[in-house]
């Protein structure tokens, strides 16, 4: 008889990440608060199957369906065109998440691309970081609003008033918003590179292209990735902010900023036209800074498993 | 620690002039320039002598130099010769807004006190509001205090300022009638019923302001009072006695605050870009309405002017920041 000694199955580190992630309470609230609005904006147009931009033709009947108030037929009412709001909201909650995820994709690609460059490569560190230092020392908003402002014709006309304003604002908030992750992300390369795993690879010949890919950007995933989440949540208020100053969409292509831009004017007949997209904002900003802070801890190893 | 400052602020030299001349070309090659807005009625004669009159037929480098030389020589000039009396400007060219064809540092003067008082008042009553906030949450970690404490600054600075300054004005003042909605800037503080007025009409924006700022600055004292709570010399002011007041609110504050003052000294020039969006809020006529303004016309001598002034302050006060953690911190020694 032998005594069968009890292994606990191995599990990868992703298992052991969630596992201290559920342990956040703020976070796990926001993490379902935020897929509720996720489903709320991607799955509630094919639900709820009404144009958001669909304004009667019927000059009669357009009049009777402006500014109506909640009803079943249209359960957040209509705005000063009739065209119905739970619809808006929907699509402009869509463009808002995609503004803040592919905003913060182009920010994370070059804010790593340049942090592993200057911690990798000696030679070309310094003048990368008086560069960053330089992005940091700029006037953001102002500079945003500048761009915005003086671009937004021409590229409109090259590439369309609603691809034109998309590219132009996500770009522009991708290129302002790289430095943190910069600076996170060649603070660990520095560190990282002169371990031993890199120093075994180099010794069997493996070029610095392949160390990179390898051995070091797997090895910086966990800061990108917080970084990442804080980001989309920045975005998602700088572009609120510029749609707020009324250089962001146009009104046939709404974001949530834009939305409540358009509320502003009636707020003292229907205030509810502020507080919703200034609510799923809030919501969704907050829940996605809750989760960055749950995932901070969750990938520390310091303070996993304690 | 003299020659470290004297070092930073050369350094800081290079880079405002690159800051300037990224800022004049950004806005320079944009297509959407005044000269397209002249109507195509207007013969080509005269449209090449608007042109010529705005400087706008120079190459762009020769107008670089010339705006450079304006900003910091010609503009120092006429500040002092306000001051003093004197006339070492002698009527030299000055930067003129294309739109008012007033000197852009005029308005520059007309508008900044209007963004001073209601930001300096919303930064300070922000510090003084997250100061006792940071140390009480520090003191009694994981307290419900220091809960509600930390979701405070992760509301204030998720939910954005043009959504708290529009619920304000909805609640405050449509619905209570409490505050006036906009903000009256040919006020003149006189007398004591003046004085109410100005309050009044201050009290919703700085709110506004002061919540965002606390935010940040209260989690940035309860971390660094944390840090400090765990040391050794606490533990050593309390075995000999000492109250556990003398305790926090000497011992342990003071070297707390050393990294929370040169926050509060970088943060400063965020508030400005934040009082933009509250300035249109509330339609304070203040330097962030300026800038909007110019940049709805395309007045491109006033947009540079402004948001070079925003550079300066920002490179300014990260020089502020740098040298008061140096002479604060006796562990900290640059050279």
């Amino acid at each position: 008889m032998t005594d069968t000694i009890k292994i606990q199955k191995p599990h990868s580190q992703w298992h052991d990440v969630w596992a201290q992630f559920r342990q956040h309470k703020g976070a796990m609230a926001a993490l379902v608060l935020l897929l509720t609005l996720v489903v709320f904006v991607v799955i509630g147009p094919l639900v709820w199957r009404i144009d958001p931009n669909f304004i009667e033709p019927n000059t009669v009947k357009m009049f009777k369906m402006r500014n109506l108030p909640p009803s079943l037929a249209h359960p957040m009412g209509t705005d000063q065109l009739g065209r119905d709001m739970l619809a808006r909201m929907m699509f402009g909650g869509r463009i808002s998440l995609a503004v803040g995820l592919v905003a913060m994709l182009v920010a994370v690609c070059i804010g790593t691309t340049i942090g592993v460059l200057a911690g990798f490569f000696s030679r070309i560190d310094g003048l990368l970081m008086r560069l960053t230092d330089l992005f940091l020392a700029l006037p953001l908003l102002p500079l945003l609003l500048v761009m915005v402002m003086l671009f937004s014709e021409s590229v409109a006309t090259v590439l369309g008033p609603r691809l034109g304003t998309f590219l132009l604002i996500v770009l522009a908030i991708g290129v302002t918003s790289w430095m943190q992750a910069a600076r996170v992300v060649r603070g660990e390369v520095l560190a990282l590179k002169e371990r031993e795993f890199v120093l075994a690879a180099r010794s069997i010949g493996a070029p610095n292209r392949r160390i990179i890919l390898r051995h070091i950007l797997p090895n910086v995933l966990s800061p990108v990735l917080v970084a990442a989440t804080l980001g989309i949540a920045a975005a998602i208020i700088t572009e609120s902010v510029l749609s707020f100053l009324g250089l962001g969409f146009p009104p046939d292509f709404p974001t949530w900023g834009r939305l409540l831009y358009d509320g502003i004017d009636a707020i003292r007949t229907y205030p509810e036209r502020v507080v919703w997209p200034g609510l799923a904002i809030s919501l969704t900003v907050l829940s996605v800074n809750y989760i960055g802070d749950g995932l901070r801890d969750a990938l520390d190893p310091r303070v996993r498993g304690r | 620690m003299l020659t470290f400052t004297i070092r930073r602020l050369l350094t800081a030299i290079p880079t405002l002039l690159l800051i300037s001349l990224v800022i004049f070309l950004l806005v320079d090659f944009a297509p959407g320039s005044p000269m397209s807005d002249i109507p195509l009625t207007v013969p080509p004669e005269i449209r090449r002598k608007m042109i010529e009159a705005m400087g706008a037929d120079q190459p762009v480098m020769v107008r670089y130099v010339l705006w450079l030389k304006q900003f910091f020589i010609v503009e120092p000039q006429y500040m002092f010769d306000a001051m003093f009396g004197t006339n070492f400007a002698d009527g030299a060219q000055r930067i003129i807004s294309w739109q008012s064809k007033v000197p852009v540092f005029q308005i520059i003067g007309q508008r900044l006190p209007q963004t001073l008082t209601v930001v300096g008042t919303a930064y300070a009553i922000g510090v003084l509001i997250a100061l006792p906030i940071g140390i009480y949450s520090a003191y009694r970690q994981y307290s419900w205090f220091d809960q509600a404490g930390t979701f405070f600054a992760m509301a204030g600075f998720s939910v954005p300022t043009f959504f708290t300054g529009n619920l304000l004005i909805l609640i405050f003042s449509v619905k209570l009638g409490w505050f006036p909605t906009i903000f009256d800037t040919n006020l003149q503080v006189t007398d004591w019923a003046s004085f109410y007025k100005m309050v009044m009409q201050m009290a919703l924006p700085v709110t506004v302001l002061a919540l965002f700022n606390a935010a940040e600055i209260s989690r940035y004292t309860r971390s660094s009072m944390l840090e400090n709570l765990g040391q050794d010399y606490v533990r050593t002011a309390r075995a000999k006695g000492l109250t556990e007041r003398v305790v926090v609110l000497k011992h342990v504050l003071r070297n707390s605050l050393i990294p929370v003052v040169t926050v509060i000294a970088l943060g400063l020039p965020t508030v400005f870009g934040g009082a933009i969006v509250t300035e249109q809020i509330f339609k304070i006529n203040g330097i962030g309405a300026a800038l909007i303004g110019a940049i709805h016309v395309s007045d491109l001598p006033t947009v540079q002017t402004i948001t070079f002034i925003f550079a300066v302050l920002i490179v300014g006060f990260n020089l502020i920041a740098d040298i008061l953690y140096g002479m604060l911190d006796p562990r900290i020694r640059y050279d």
